[in-house]
């Protein structure tokens, strides 16, 4: 973590939890960035999560009033503080199992109401804290703990489901392309309304080394070549898109 | 001031009520401005009442998509500052179990209301049960101790749900309303009185949210967006919140503080109503709706000269031990009407020396009074 951005951390805090190499730490430092070219005052935020490695970026680390809840109910609980306390500026910060497989009805609600919640879901595409099971989010073929012969079923496209239960802004970036997710998290906040922001963030450690990415810098390296943005996958053809990873702003904030 | 009287939300008058119009009524005048809840039968009415209601007070309303949704909601409304509630029955109630563990652990108080139905399963959604006083206890994994009522009239609903906030704030402890189907539906006359007396929640800025110098004591509680930077978990965490997952002394000493604060108190919370046990030979130890009937059968057979009594159990957690050691030590026989297989006189038996006979009924009726009368009668023929 770079030292200009200490002040948003808790003095308790020595060092990140994370594995070295995870995308997450990068995911903090990103989200703070964002907060600190705001700078909105961490005594108005509030970070939500739910139980998993990407619930540990805000709690304990964040220098703010953080609440790290159930496995999957961040979203509800964030919706109680939200609305009992309108001036609370209330983010989620929590990974793609927690958000959208056991917590997946608490999002489209959330989305669907529109409640006014910044919601940043660290995609990994495995269960990270668990052993790396397969997540609703793994691709195709994905070998994890729990499909030694590949995943069967599809992942879901969170940023269409998010879309769909009609939330006014949705984007999605990777940890490889900082400058653009620091945006989009600029513009989450500042937008009124239910924002979803889904994150590539790699875990080699439960997803890379079962998948042939033996390291981090593979997983980072897998990510650049094959996120490509909407503008450019409008140029390729379906066999082109196969393994590509679709980013951008999917809605943004003019509904 | 802890504890203060402010003026009654509705004008001091008689009101002729639902029991669950009341639990609505006495919410409000409790203070509790935030409340979430899902549909089902038989407490619908609680948040139809309080969506209405709400307007008038400027309290948040939300129906939620799950009743685990409408704890979760809960409890970050409470840590934002406000006082909240949920109501549910059955089904729901299972739904809730996980929240109500974290809200145990991380000390968060609030108010549950149960509208009793006949289960397990969806089972009978209309009828009457009390079949989830020992989920109320045990429901949520791990050891941990909870406050629950049992009202059985629909002045009780207003009062004891008064009641059960304080209790809440007091303890920093969810509580229960154990109501059931037919004290829910009923309709009766009750007072509403010009002043409420409610506990305010203890503030002190800076000081740890999550402990104090003593094994029983109760840390006070700050809210989100007042500066303190909390940090609230349910994992296992010292005073300050930081998790220490591994720590066995943190461990220890958390869970056993959160079950001393209860414990430790239970002579302050624990209420009964004694009638004629001094020279009871039987007595009767009854709760909630079927305490209405024990009480009709015992002055029935009272006219008769038959040395019956009756004690209600007005909380049924944390459990009356003490009362029930002594009656057990006095009289002859105790009586456990129950509408379920036998949940509360397995209580009644660990404590009680002397015999103790259960009448269990899950029919989805209610005890009547000449059910018990018959029932008392061959016990005191056969004594
Ligand atoms: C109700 C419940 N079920 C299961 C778990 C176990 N559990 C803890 S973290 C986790 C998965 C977390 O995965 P994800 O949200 O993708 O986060 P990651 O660790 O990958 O960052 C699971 C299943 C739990 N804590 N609670
Ligand atoms: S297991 Fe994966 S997600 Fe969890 S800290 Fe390690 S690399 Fe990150």
């Amino acid at each position: 973590m770079a030292r200009d951005l200490e002040e948003y951390l808790r003095p308790e805090v020595k060092s990140t939890p994370f594995c070295p190499g995870c995308g997450h730490g990068t995911l903090m430092n990103l989200i703070l960035r964002a907060i600190d070219e705001l700078k909105v005052s961490m005594d108005e935020m509030l970070f939500v999560s739910g139980i998993g490695c990407a619930a540990w970026i805000p709690s304990p680390n964040f220098n703010a009033d953080t609440l790290h809840t159930l496995h999957g109910r961040a979203i509800a609980f964030a919706t109680g503080a939200k609305m009992f306390n309108p001036k609370l500026k209330v983010m989620v910060i929590s990974g793609d199992g927690d958000l959208t497989s056991i917590g997946g009805n608490h999002l489209i609600h959330a989305a669907r109401r529109n409640i006014d919640l910044t919601v940043i879901c660290a995609n990994n595409m495995i269960y990270g804290m668990t052993g790396g099971q397969v997540a609703s989010t793994s691709p195709l073929g994905a070998i994890s703990s729990t499909t030694m012969e590949g995943n069967i079923y599809r992942p879901f496209d969170l940023c269409k489901l998010v879309l769909g239960a009609g939330a006014p802004y949705v984007a999605r970036y990777s940890v490889t392309q900082p400058l653009s997710l620091v945006g989009a998290i600029k513009k989450s906040l500042t937008t009124h309304g239910f924002t979803f922001i889904e994150v590539l963030s790699p875990c080699h450690t439960q997803f890379g080394r079962r998948n042939r990415y033996d390291s981090p810098s593979d997983m980072l390296k897998m990510l650049m070549e094959n996120c490509v943005s909407k503008e450019q996958a409008e140029h390729l053809s379906k066999e082109e898109l196969k393994d590509k990873i679709i980013t951008g702003e999917f809605s943004d904030g003019g509904a | 001031m802890k504890f203060e009287e402010i003026a009654s939300t509705l004008p001091p008058r008689t009101y002729y009520f639902s029991g669950n119009e009341a639990v609505a009524e006495g919410a409000i005048a409790a203070n509790c401005r935030y409340y979430a809840g899902y549909p089902i039968t038989p407490s619908s009415e609680i948040m139809e009442r309080i969506s209405i209601r709400f307007k008038d007070v400027n309290g948040v309303f939300m129906q939620m998509e799950d009743e685990l949704a409408s704890i979760c909601s809960v409890i970050g409304a409470v840590w934002a500052g406000a006082k909240a509630m949920t109501a549910t029955s059955g089904p729901g109630f299972s739904l809730m179990q996980e929240g109500i563990g974290y809200a145990a652990l991380t000390e968060t108080p609030l108010v549950i209301v149960n509208i009793q139905r006949a289960g397990p399963g969806t089972g009978q959604a209309t009828r009457v049960a009390s079949g989830d006083l020992m989920q109320a206890k045990w429901g949520s994994h791990g050891d941990y101790h909870i406050i629950a009522l049992s009202p059985w009239s629909v002045q009780e609903m207003y009062d004891q749900t008064i009641e059960a906030f304080n209790l809440a704030e007091q303890y920093r402890v969810p509580v229960f309303i154990m109501g059931d189907e037919a004290t829910g539906h009923l309709r009766e006359r009750i007072e509403v009185k010009a002043k409420v007396k409610v506990f305010n929640r203890i503030k002190k800025l800076g000081a740890p949210p999550f402990g104090t110098d003593q094994v029983d004591g109760i840390p006070p509680m700050p809210a989100f967006g007042e500066g303190e930077k909390l940090l609230v978990t349910g994992s296992t965490h010292n005073e300050f919140g930081f998790r220490k997952t591994d720590d066995p002394l943190v461990h220890s000493k958390l869970v056993n503080r959160i079950n001393n604060k209860i414990l430790n108190n239970q002579e302050r919370i624990i209420k009964t109503e004694s009638y004629h046990l001094d020279d009871a030979e039987v007595i009767v130890v009854s709760y909630g709706f079927t305490a209405r009937s024990s009480l009709y059968a015992m002055d029935e057979l009272r006219k008769e000269g038959k040395k019956v009594g009756l004690l209600r159990l007005k909380t049924i957690w944390p459990f009356a031990d003490r009362i029930i050691h002594q009656i057990g030590g006095k009289a002859k026989k105790i009586f456990v009407p129950e509408m379920n297989r036998g949940q509360i006189i397995g209580e009644i038996m660990k404590y009680a020396a002397c015999e103790v006979i259960p009448y269990n009924q899950t029919d989805g009726e209610i005890i009547h009074p000449h059910q018990i009368i018959r029932e008392l009668r061959y016990l005191l023929n056969n004594m």
